[in-house]
């Protein structure tokens, strides 16, 4: 008998819960804070039920720190916060990168600085999801629009983080988190679910952090016989600390190597009536979905508009944005920031084609129509030109 | 009830300030036991006061305007640091004081915050201020819960009661753990003045927090808030809930002054639990069994008090 697909009406926080717990996710480490609470409050009932584990820390430190000690034990570990509580956690994944310890961050975006705006949308934490832990480091962000994709890219998220052994950040803001959209669940047969690589030699052979083609060491579950040491200094490849620059060099070289040689898998992102545009809107997270409307509605008025939908946010999608530079006159970065999209795209542009922005930091969505009046006014400005 | 109340006996409503220092207007939950101990606590701290007050109910329900509801100054600071900030709020007051910017008088610095910014995320900020010696009263206001963002579980929830993240279900019967005991945390820091309270016993919570003000060093007072929209009870039930919890021993009102224990309210017999977790729908679940293991440990974790009393006593 064909099984049948579960079709739900899921707000985006319960969609980043189901897919973790269709990911393989297994420990959830979480502190309460507005917008994120549901996908606790979801996984604190969902969990137990396949035989994982829900903790409630004391705070957003320990909440991050008790995800790395759970994946580090072999489970897929996740933890979801917010703004205030991601400013907390961020000494931790920094942590993650160093040791190299696959995780999922789940921060929904709210107002910000500081306790901010707890209720309202805003997209300013794209740099802190990206520099926000001191030192170099490469690291992922995605950033989901809808209820579907915060379903399929927490998948994709834990995949990427097993993948190549890093710390994953995906990025929901406000107005994703709490909607409520139809999503149809699909089968687990249907999903690609990518585990670690464990070590394939006997643990007396194992060397922790050995580079390979791959630029990612197979990682071995405490508790299975392999012994090694897991530190946030800087280590040899047997993991143990280290400061001979024989060591710190290929050490960093391997860390930025595992990522940037596989951009082409980590980048996502999707395009709409581009062929011809000449003003492509270039947009992220909800106010993806405000473009859509304003690209159709542009359209329907005779300005060749076009989208592209980022959905990795780091490593930056380069090709992406080069691409729509060349084939439009202008392109417009909408954001619910002050600018910290737009500085990439006008970095990658490189004066290629014109970019403007349209900023907004009150709390409030951007909707269709303020894209579309300044898709019209970037159209006016360019014909007179 | 009135002759366990010996000692508050000679206290009576129209001794106490008519004048308001948490005016009414704020938007509190119908029933906030809260918001009745943050004026009482007001009024006991008068005028010549400083507020430090982290993220949670209080601050959202009495700071925006213009349902502001404070006639002092506050500040409201990150979950984290109540206390961290007050320290440096007093401090800074005692400096300026030394250069004589400010004439030299009494300025009451109290530091408030929930269970959840007190006995979770504001543990370590508390127990930094309480060593380091500041002269501050630090207020924790404890409904037990995380009830600004929803109802979830903190560590003083109190063993059994079922959350938004430790749901009651046919396996695991809400709260697996037992409420953290932060009055005995506070206490261990040999601070000079520790209590519990609670707005139910309204003249014997002003007392304490007078009392915490007029003591030099730190002061912390524990306060059972009761919550009727996270506790699943009718918000007429609120006062009523409050005593009962004093009354059966779930949450006995004490002070520890200067190492010495002190029942505020010695009960010769407490009540059963039972009458306390019948009108609370987060308890609605419970098997008499576990009823009888939480019962047991009320009568145990009380004696254990009443030793302390003992040991501690005078002369």
């Amino acid at each position: 008998m064909e099984k049948k697909k579960r079709e739900l009406l899921l707000q985006g926080n319960e969609a980043v819960a189901e897919g973790a717990l269709a990911a393989g996710c297994r420990f959830f480490a979480g502190y309460p804070i507005t917008p994120s609470t549901e996908i606790a409050e979801y996984l604190s009932q969902k969990l137990p039920q396949v035989g994982g584990v829900f903790v409630q820390m004391e705070d957003e430190l320990a909440s991050m720190a008790a995800v790395i000690g759970a994946s580090l034990a072999g489970a897929k570990s996740m933890t979801a916060t917010s703004g205030p509580g991601f400013s907390l956690m961020q000494e931790n994944i920094g942590f993650a990168c160093e040791a190299e310890v696959p995780c999922l961050v789940v921060d929904v975006m709210r107002g910000g600085p500081s306790t901010g705006l707890p209720t309202s949308p805003a997209q300013g934490d794209v740099m802190q999801a990206r520099w926000g832990t001191h030192g170099d480091h490469p690291i992922i962000v995605l950033c989901a629009s809808s209820v579907p994709e915060c379903f399929h890219m927490t998948v994709r998220a834990f995949n990427l983080s097993e993948r190549f052994r890093t710390p994953v950040i995906l990025l929901l803001d406000e107005v994703v988190a709490h909607m409520r959209e139809k999503i149809t669940l699909p089968l687990p047969e249907e999903l690609e679910i990518i585990d670690r690589v464990r070590p394939t030699v006997p643990p007396e052979w194992y060397i922790p952090y050995e580079d390979n083609a791959s630029g990612v060491p197979p990682m071995a579950p405490f508790g299975e016989g392999y012994r090694y040491h897991v530190t946030g200094l800087i280590h040899d490849i047997r993991g143990f600390p280290t400061s001979r620059s024989d060591e710190i060099g290929p050490f960093f070289q391997r860390l930025f190597r595992k990522i940037s040689q596989n951009f082409a898998e980590i980048h996502m992102s999707e395009t709409f009536e581009i062929e011809d545009a000449e003003i492509t809107v270039v947009a992220y997270g909800s106010v993806a979905r405000s473009a859509k409307r304003a690209v159709l509605e542009a359209r329907q008025r005779g300005i060749k508009a076009g989208l592209l939908k980022l959905m990795t946010l780091w490593p930056f999608d380069r090709p992406a944005v080069e691409r729509v530079a060349r084939g439009s006159r202008v392109l417009l970065v909408p954001e619910m920031n002050m600018g910290q999209i737009s500085r990439e795209v006008k970095r990658v542009n490189n004066g290629v084609c014109t970019v403007v922005t349209l900023n907004k930091v009150d709390g409030t969505l951007i909707t269709p129509d303020e894209i579309l009046k300044r898709i019209t006014e970037v159209y006016q400005d360019e014909r007179d030109n | 009830m009135d002759k366990y109340l010996d000692r508050l006996g000679i206290y009576a409503a129209r001794l106490v300030s008519q004048k308001e220092y948490f005016v009414p207007g704020h938007r509190a939950c119908q029933g906030c036991a809260e918001a009745l101990a943050v004026r009482l606590m007001s009024k006991a701290s008068r005028t010549n006061t400083v507020i430090a007050c982290a993220t949670g109910c209080i601050e959202i329900f009495s700071s925006p305007f213009p349902l502001t509801s404070w006639m002092v100054p506050g500040i409201h600071v990150a979950f984290e640091n109540t206390a961290a900030v007050a320290s440096g709020i007093e401090s800074g007051l005692k400096a300026i004081m030394r250069k004589g910017r400010i004439p030299l008088k009494k300025i009451n610095v109290v530091g408030i915050a929930g269970d959840g910014g007190t006995s979770d995320i504001g543990l370590q900020a508390l127990s930094g201020a309480l060593e380091r010696g500041h002269n501050m009263v630090y207020v924790c206001f404890d409904n037990e819960a995380y009830m600004n963002t929803g109802i979830q579980r903190s560590s003083s929830t109190p063993f059994g009661a079922s959350t938004t993240t430790s749901p009651a279900g046919k396996v695991v019967p809400g709260q697996t753990t037992w409420k953290k005991n932060m009055p005995e945390i506070a206490a261990a820091h040999d601070i000079p003045y520790v209590a519990t309270a609670c707005p139910s016993y309204p003249f014997d919570l002003m007392e304490k927090v007078r009392k915490a003000a007029e003591i030099e060093g730190p002061a912390y007072i524990h306060i059972l808030s009761v919550c009727p929209t996270g506790w699943r009870l009718p918000p007429e039930l609120s006062i009523h809930a409050g005593r009962l919890a004093v009354e059966t021993g779930v949450f006995p009102l004490y002070e520890v002054e200067r190492g010495r224990y002190k029942l505020s309210i010695d009960l010769p017999e407490l009540r059963p639990v039972q009458e306390y977790f019948r009108i609370q729908g987060r308890f609605r679940h419970l098997t008499e069994e576990m009823v009888n293991k939480i019962q047991r440990r009320v009568r145990e974790e009380y004696e254990k008090l009443k030793k302390k009393v003992m040991m501690t006593r005078e002369g």
